[in-house]
């Protein structure tokens, strides 16, 4: 069975996002760019099923810049992917339009599981495997913890408000990642050396004949209300008076 | 303008979040729900005694008892031939569910809304919160999440709404209920709470997590959550995460003990009203958002506090 995952660069994890001053959206240049977090943990669950023996081939999927193809790419076939695929764009891309990409992206190669990160670090959206799912027609397994696949389906836990939940899909179906679902592991210089004779194949937008002119137009962007540092109690007695004052304490 | 509220809920009783969802909606236009499940008259009721709101279309049916969103999207797509918005909750059922609704419809969803600017426009959150971004929408039919802590609570009662029955396709065969862990507990939930007690990292162990910080919680009778790494590390379940990827939380206190303050933990509890720390370290990061802190060994502080109080 092959595993499609596709994946998103993003603003590295450790990046303080900044806002621009003109209002129109978070400052990317100059700065750090790395695979979404969620999406590292859906490759890692990807090739953990190879090395398992239940996935065959695992495909990697990103749309993008150029330099999608170093930033993230490159590490998830370092990381243990066989190939990938570069939908080159400049524009932002939607999930919804992503959702429709990846649609015909999965008709081509026929997965028998997509595994996505539940939501990119940086519009925080939490839609893109949902949208996949709806559109492909196939189940989805959002925020798992776990993930084990049988003769005919998939068994997944899902991180949920109140627990864990557990839900028998049939195949093909969609996974999004949750925190917990394991750790992934790093793209080691020498892997990272190999990947590069691993395979890429570079399309554009245009190639999949999906509309992907953006719904939402954003008006502005800016920092969120600050608050400010208060004071400190030197004492677990003047605790005490101000929970008291809070009314919390009696 | 028309539109429909997800209502949240167990089968058994309305969730809250419902209430923050419904006053969202309020903001747009007329207000019908929808309570999809299993035997749930008693939540079709409560449902219709919210204030404010008209019809509530109650599909009762064991495909939609655990929310399936297989299930449940395409009978949601079916009521928008007459509602021109739909709005969730931003729980886990919510963010399940809504996306595929969206894309069936042919909608670019908008997640997680902060506030209501007008009938096409709304602010959300984006990099865990670091920038509020002001979007206009272009689509005809409108599907969000809302965000609990952003919008007051709709009143509970007082309300007169009719209900009404629908009936969707059931099960479609994609998909099962196989179970679930659902913590039980006797303090109040999370995202409701007025009161929070959180745990870090520092706590050490799970034993320690559960000595330290329950027995405060009980006596200012506080839900208690975790940082991520608490819960990474295995010292606290799932669901007591608080943050970015968590649950977002804006109770009247919240007591952060041993958490340092990453970005992503200040992404989910920086709204709340008033923010107590205790920390060994001074210069902790939370200690920057704190209007009160502690500096000092939890262990020590915790229990004079929780024997003081």
């Amino acid at each position: 069975m092959k595993v499609l995952v596709p994946v998103k660069r993003v603003l590295d994890y450790n990046v303080k996002p900044r806002v621009k001053a003109d209002g129109t959206g978070v400052d990317l240049a100059n700065v750090k760019m790395s695979m979404n977090p969620f999406d590292e943990i859906a490759i890692e669950e990807a090739v953990r099923l190879k090395e398992k023996g239940a996935a065959t081939e695992v495909v990697v999927v990103t749309i993008g810049v150029a330099k999608a193809e170093t930033d993230v790419l490159l590490t998830a076939r370092a990381m243990g992917a066989d190939r990938g695929i570069l939908i080159q764009t400049d524009d932002e891309i939607e999930p919804l339009a992503v959702a429709k990409l990846l649609a015909k992206v999965a008709e081509e190669e026929q997965p028998g599981l997509i595994i996505l990160g539940k939501q990119a670090i940086d519009d925080d959206s939490n839609q893109t495997g949902q949208m996949l799912a709806a559109l492909l027609g196939w189940p989805q397994g959002t925020f798992a913890s776990k993930v084990e696949l049988g003769g005919q389906g998939v068994q997944v836990t899902r991180e949920v408000d109140g627990g864990l939940e557990t839900v028998d899909l049939k195949l093909p179906a969609i996974v999004t990642t949750d925190l917990r679902l394991n750790e992934p592991r790093y793209a080691t210089l020498p892997n990272i050396m190999k990947a590069k004779s691993k395979p890429v194949a570079k399309k554009t937008v245009a190639d999949y004949g999906v509309d992907v002119k953006p719904r939402l137009t954003t008006l502005k962007v800016v920092e969120p209300a600050k608050r400010s540092a208060g004071i400190k109690v030197g004492s677990v007695d003047e605790l005490v008076e101000k929970l008291k004052g809070l009314g919390v304490a009696k | 303008m028309k539109t429909l509220v997800w209502v949240e809920h167990d089968n058994q009783s309305l969730k809250d979040a419902t209430l923050s969802a419904v006053t969202a909606a309020a903001k747009l236009g007329e207000v019908h729900l929808l309570v999809a499940g299993k035997g749930v008259d008693g939540v079709a009721q409560a449902a219709a005694a919210i204030e404010g709101v008209g019809k509530v279309h109650v599909a009762d049916d064991a495909a939609y008892e655990h929310f399936l969103a297989e299930n449940v999207a395409p009978l949601i797509v079916s009521l928008m031939g007459t509602h021109d918005a739909v709005l969730f909750p931003a729980t886990t059922t919510g963010k399940n569910i809504a996306p595929r609704v969206a894309a069936a419809l042919d909608v670019m969803q908008i997640s997680d809304i902060l506030s209501v600017e007008g009938a096409d426009t709304f602010t959300r959150p984006i990099y865990a919160g670091n920038a509020i971004a002001t979007v206009q929408t272009s689509d005809k039919k409108l599907v969000i999440t809302v965000r609990g802590t952003a919008f007051p609570k709709a009143a509970a009662t007082g309300g007169s709404g009719t209900i009404e029955a629908v009936s969707g396709e059931g099960d479609k065969g994609l998909s099962t209920f196989a179970g679930a862990e659902i913590a039980k507990s006797e303090r109040p939930e999370l995202t409701s709470a007025k009161v929070i007690v959180s745990g870090g990292r520092a706590l050490g162990s799970s034993e320690q997590f559960h000595a330290q910080i329950d027995p405060l919680a009980d006596k200012l009778g506080a839900a208690v959550g975790a940082s991520r790494a608490a819960v990474d590390a295995g010292y606290a379940p799932n669901d007591y995460q608080v943050g970015q990827t968590g649950k977002i939380v804006a109770p009247e206190v919240y007591v952060a003990i041993g958490i340092s303050g990453a970005i992503q933990h200040l992404a989910g509890m920086k709204d709340s009203k008033t923010i107590i720390a205790i920390n060994k370290d001074e210069d902790a990061p939370i200690f920057q958002v704190a209007d009160i802190g502690l500096v000092g060994d939890l262990f020590k502080i915790v229990p004079e506090l929780t024997e003081k109080l």
